[in-house]
């Protein structure tokens, strides 16, 4: 309240001013600064994804070819073209054989790392480091890396013959290289799960592992019934992290396969990309950006429901 | 499961771990050691874990085949540009949303959460157009403008709120008692506080400008635009085959750095993207 006083001269200046009560009270002064505070971020949200976001569905029911410089409203005409596309069945299995590939391994093996590092043991925070590591190498890099030790000739075949096997050419196989794909991204970003799964565990009480203890059960009925149910929020946690992520890979599929062998490794985002911007159909592009939004909502929607379901407690 | 372990289960366990660290570690001593060997060493069989005669040639032609420094000072200026302007629009909203009341709060909250849900790569083609429009395809600006003020921004401005939130207030109240404004305390008084918080934004959002890869290779197209990761794809012969050496090199000296950097500052980057992790 101290404030208006210094500020009456320039309330003079304000829309509405009164002789009375100040228009500028330090009420409405913080309103101002509430609504400035938040202008460029809210401004930066309508401008670059609320009105894009109108401008996809717009165009999604458009013929528009750059090249041909052609744009025509053509109503739902894009959405049959993508009900008939012969590649769509193609493009959602490779997508969904990595969504769910990634999350069982990303998730399997950062639940193994943390419950190791969560043992009493020294030198814990060296391995830590050690599997945190790739999280900050750059992407592009970690990827060229690999696909370079993934060539026929290349590190991990040279390896394989040191001890008598022979690899397969591990990116040019239709199974192999989307489980290389897999492999390289769940190698590249394990790490962040990992340390997710050991806060979680370190939360959970010591004294039910000696009740348990104290009652016979064996360290792997501990772990699936005291240690999954208390940090299952964190399960969930990660596994909404890593489906979304898992959605929008890109650069691993450009650098590595380019989609292929055929099209066993054309994810969406990958597929969206070739038909916008190497084919430049843009209406099309637009329709499977849809697609890949209704696909993030839906999945989105789906996680929040089993919270309320299967989530032991919420903290 | 803190319990005291013998000396078997101890020595197994190491012997897990090490065999488990393998391929984190293996393939950046692969890109460092093979960056310096000579050609006729990448594929020998059997490999050869370190270089017989480590060479310099491969960095050399790094920068003789791109114009790499210069692309180096685009990623490292435009990380470091959206890592600051991200930081000041998600601590000033992020401020906002936790600490002032205002009418319309709930729902503007809402409208700027929506970035959450949306992945940069459904926009990609209205952006595209819009920049287009703009005549600021082949130029910096994309990639500047959209994370600091679109999508990528969102969640910093989410964690910064939910910081701010579990602030106590006694400190600002006081501070406000005394005449201070809002922005002074904010500046003064809040922003000094969140430390922990704006470290967490400012790692993550480095690290997200450094590994941008989609938005450059649709947004730019002439050489001594190109950011980094673009950049590292380009090293190919007349055929189209890559140059192995010389993009190891040139990965080496974009991984590098950031992995020091990482290695002395460890624990602030562990606990501060898993603090995000946890709130996002």
């Amino acid at each position: 309240m101290t404030q208006t006083d210094t500020r009456v001269g320039s309330a003079a200046a304000g829309p509405a001013p009164g002789p009375a009560r100040p228009f500028w009270t330090s009420r409405r002064r913080d309103q101002l600064a509430g609504y400035a505070f938040i202008a460029p971020q809210l401004l930066g949200s309508v401008v670059f994804v609320i009105l894009p976001l109108i401008l996809v569905l717009w165009y999604s029911l458009h013929e528009w070819n750059v090249l041909a410089g052609t744009f025509e409203f053509v109503g739902t005409d894009n959405y049959r073209a993508l009900a008939d596309d012969p590649n769509l069945g193609a493009v959602l299995r490779a997508t969904g054989l990595f969504s769910i590939g990634l999350v069982v391994v990303n998730l399997g093996l950062a639940l193994l790392l943390a419950v190791l590092l969560n043992q009493r043991l020294r030198g814990t925070i060296l391995f830590r480091t050690l599997f945190f590591s790739p999280v900050v190498v750059s992407l592009v890099a970690w990827t060229i890396v690999w696909g370079f030790l993934l060539q026929d000739n290349g590190g991990i075949n040279g390896l394989l013959d040191t001890v008598g096997v022979h690899g397969p050419n591990w990116l040019r196989g239709e199974g192999t290289a989307m489980v290389s794909v897999i492999v390289v991204q769940v190698f590249k970003n394990v790490g962040l799960n990992m340390v997710l799964f050991l806060a979680a565990l370190q939360g959970v009480p010591a004294e039910l592992y000696e009740a348990a203890e104290v009652d016979g059960a064996s360290r792997m009925r501990q772990f699936w019934r005291i240690t999954v149910p208390l940090i299952s929020p964190t399960i969930l946690l990660t596994s909404i992290i890593t489906v979304v992520g898992s959605l929008q890979v890109f650069a691993q599929i450009a650098v590595l396969t380019q989609g292929g062998p055929g099209t066993s490794t054309t994810v969406l985002v990958y597929y969206l990309y070739q038909q916008a911007f190497q084919f430049h159909h843009f209406g099309y592009g637009a329709t499977l950006s849809i697609l890949l939004f209704v696909i993030v909502l839906a999945l989105t929607v789906l996680q929040w429901q089993m919270r309320k379901r299967w989530v032991f407690h919420e903290s | 499961m803190n319990r005291d372990l013998s000396r078997r289960t101890k020595l197994v366990l190491y012997g897990v771990l090490l065999v488990l660290a393998i391929p984190f570690v293996f393939p950046t001593w692969w890109m460092v050691t093979s960056s310096l060997k000579p050609v006729a060493d990448i594929f020998a069989f059997p490999p050869k874990l370190l270089p017989t005669n480590p060479r310099f040639d491969a960095y050399q032609r790094v920068f003789e085949l791109q114009p790499f420094g210069q692309q180096y000072l685009n990623s490292l200026y435009i990380a470091l540009v959206v890592t600051v302007g991200t930081m000041a629009v998600s601590a000033l909203a992020g401020y906002a949303f936790a600490r002032i009341r205002f009418r319309g709060q709930n729902v503007l909250f809402l409208v700027v959460l929506a970035g959450l849900l949306i992945p940069s790569e459904v926009t990609i083609v209205p952006l595209f157009q819009m920049f287009f429009k703009l005549g600021l395809v082949n130029t910096h600006w994309p990639l500047i403008l959209v994370p600091i003020f679109g999508a990528p921004s969102v969640l910093a401005t989410f964690i910064m709120r939910q910081f701010f939130i579990s602030l106590p207030g006694e400190l600002e109240e006081a501070a406000r008692v005394d005449g201070l404004g809002r922005l002074a305390t904010f500046w003064r008084i809040a922003l000094p506080l969140s430390r922990p918080a704006l470290g967490a934004v400012a790692i993550f959002t480095f690290l997200h400008s450094w590994n941008l890869y989609l938005e450059p290779i649709v947004f730019l197209s002439s050489p001594e635009k190109f950011t980094l990761p673009q950049a590292l794809t380009q090293f190919v012969d007349a055929y189209g085959g890559p140059m192995w050496d010389v993009q190891m090199a040139a990965a080496s000296m974009t991984a590098l750095p950031v992995l020091v950097v990482f290695v002395i500052a460890q624990k602030q980057f562990v606990e501060g993207l898993a603090h995000t992790g946890l709130k996002g």
